[in-house]
């Protein structure tokens, strides 16, 4: 199955794993089967509007599925997805 | 170019016997010049290594005070700079490694009104910040001017590191378009940092800086750069030119772009929610308290601050994130009083209360304006 890396300022949403396995063939079936198992995840990815929030970034291993075919980018089971948000330290 | 003197040569000499770096890209170094914004975490280690390496002019950007919390990871400043500013601190750390350096001050908030101006005047210009606004504006300001960014953040025990705006590469804004709305991503006053983790990301900027400025190796440009301590694991992702990003061609208001109220200088303000709940000053709450005011009161902070201080009468602990998800533990038939460090994660909360039908009051300034204003005996984090 694949692996989606989460980073530490949305791990206080998946019960503090770090990497979660998830179904799903396509980067937004992965997602949205992350978002289903932690339901307080999902307004941190997606807009009310469904949309990918556009201060946080997906990576298919090393690249970003925005170039790729976003939520229809294909996954393999030995895949990585890698969530990215926007961080600004300090104050923020 | 002004050639080395004597004592600069015998400074600098683990870098002239480097035929990398040499007499040639030593002399490069010394009629050269860095912009750095911010010296906080990120910012303290690049200014020493700069300083040190010879970077021949160094300006730093900063209207912010030491404070006896900076200095778990802002190594630049001391404990007898506590309260002095910043800039101030860190210049005289920087006379004393290395006399030969020129270092330019500005004691002034980096703005839209000045960047264009202050930073003009540099080769390189380094993102030490610690806020979205600023690191937008310091982001634009490079792209108008055509100077590289080189950039690094942090949160918890993970950072970022790049290099912006070099050679025709993808900026901050190719990364990430649109910043977080407040209140939805915490900030290192709320979450933590480890205090080596600065030290490991703008030692990395300090390098891209040095590269950058010697013209050698490969740069973060069109990469960007994962670290995690807790791991020990640096994951390279690739960063593209984003075809859809907007032209950006003049300065705009950056705190109205990242939705936060106008700052005033002072480091405790919190942009809150709006909500349709009530808000009460700590003076109200403990008022009310001594005339018997008996509400269910809401602590949610992590349980680390918990541990730190808290309110002997705080009835329940929830992380403000958990809120949501148990609600079934709040009483539907009191007043709640919800609380946390400064105000802002209790104002989400009090939002969400609100929104679930609870009869709610945010305390705002939290437990440090307590002890600030009531309680001078507990302590601050």
């Amino acid at each position: 199955m694949p692996v989606i890396q989460i980073p530490s300022a949305l791990r206080s949403f998946t019960g503090n794993q770090s990497r979660v396995e998830v179904q799903g063939t396509t980067a937004g079936e992965a997602l949205t089967a992350l978002a289903t198992a932690h339901p307080t995840l999902r307004k941190h990815l997606y807009t009310d509007e469904g949309q990918l929030r556009s201060f946080v970034n997906v990576y298919k291993n090393d690249e970003d599925i925005r170039f790729l075919g976003r939520d229809a980018t294909p996954l393999d089971s030995g895949d990585t997805l890698v969530i990215v948000p926007s961080i600004a330290g300090g104050r923020a | 170019m002004i050639p080395l003197t004597n004592d600069e040569i015998a400074r600098y000499s683990r870098h002239l016997i480097l035929g990398e770096v040499g007499i040639e890209g030593q002399t490069r170094l010394k009629n050269s010049s860095v912009l750095c914004v911010g010296t906080g975490g990120l910012g303290s280690p690049l200014l020493l290594y700069l300083a040190a390496a010879g970077v021949g002019r160094i300006g730093i950007v900063d209207f912010d005070v030491v404070d006896a919390s900076n200095l778990q990871r802002q190594i630049i400043h001391g404990t007898s700079g506590v309260g002095r500013p910043k800039v101030l601190s860190a210049r005289d750390r920087l006379a004393d490694l290395n006399p030969h350096v020129r270092v330019e001050l500005f004691e002034e908030p980096f703005t839209s009104d000045n960047a264009l101006r202050i930073a003009a005047d540099y080769d390189v210009v380094v993102d030490g910040t610690d806020n979205f606004p600023t690191r937008y504006l310091v982001n634009d300001a490079c792209v108008i001017l055509g100077k590289p960014n080189v950039y690094g953040s942090i949160f918890k025990f993970e950072g970022q590191a790049s290099v912006f705006n070099y050679q025709g590469g993808p900026n901050y804004r190719d990364l990430y378009a649109e910043p977080p709305p407040p209140g939805l991503v915490p900030s290192c006053a709320e979450g933590g940092v480890l205090g080596v983790l600065p030290g490991i990301i703008g030692t990395i900027q300090a390098t891209e800086t040095l590269k950058i400025l010697l013209g050698m190796g490969t740069t973060l440009s069109g990469r960007l750069l994962l670290f995690d301590a807790l791991a020990m694991s640096f994951r390279e992702l690739k960063l593209r030119r984003d075809p859809s990003a907007p032209t950006i061609d003049k300065l705009i208001d950056y705190d109205q772009f990242c939705g936060v109220p106008k700052r005033s200088g002072s480091r405790e303000e919190h942009p809150g929610a709006a909500g349709p709940f009530r808000r009460m000053s700590v003076r109200e709450v403990a008022d009310k308290r001594a005339s018997g005011w008996r509400p269910f009161v809401l602590d949610v902070r992590g349980g680390a601050e918990a541990a730190i201080v808290k309110f002997d009468w705080a009835e329940l602990l929830i992380p403000h994130t958990e809120v949501a998800g148990r609600l079934a533990e709040l009483p539907r038939d009191r007043e709640i009083l919800v609380h946390c460090k400064l105000g802002g994660r209790s104002a989400q909360a009090a939002q969400v209360l609100a929104g679930a039908g609870f009869d709610v009051v945010n305390m705002e300034g939290g437990i440090v304006a307590w002890a600030k204003e009531i309680d001078a005996g507990m302590p601050i984090y």
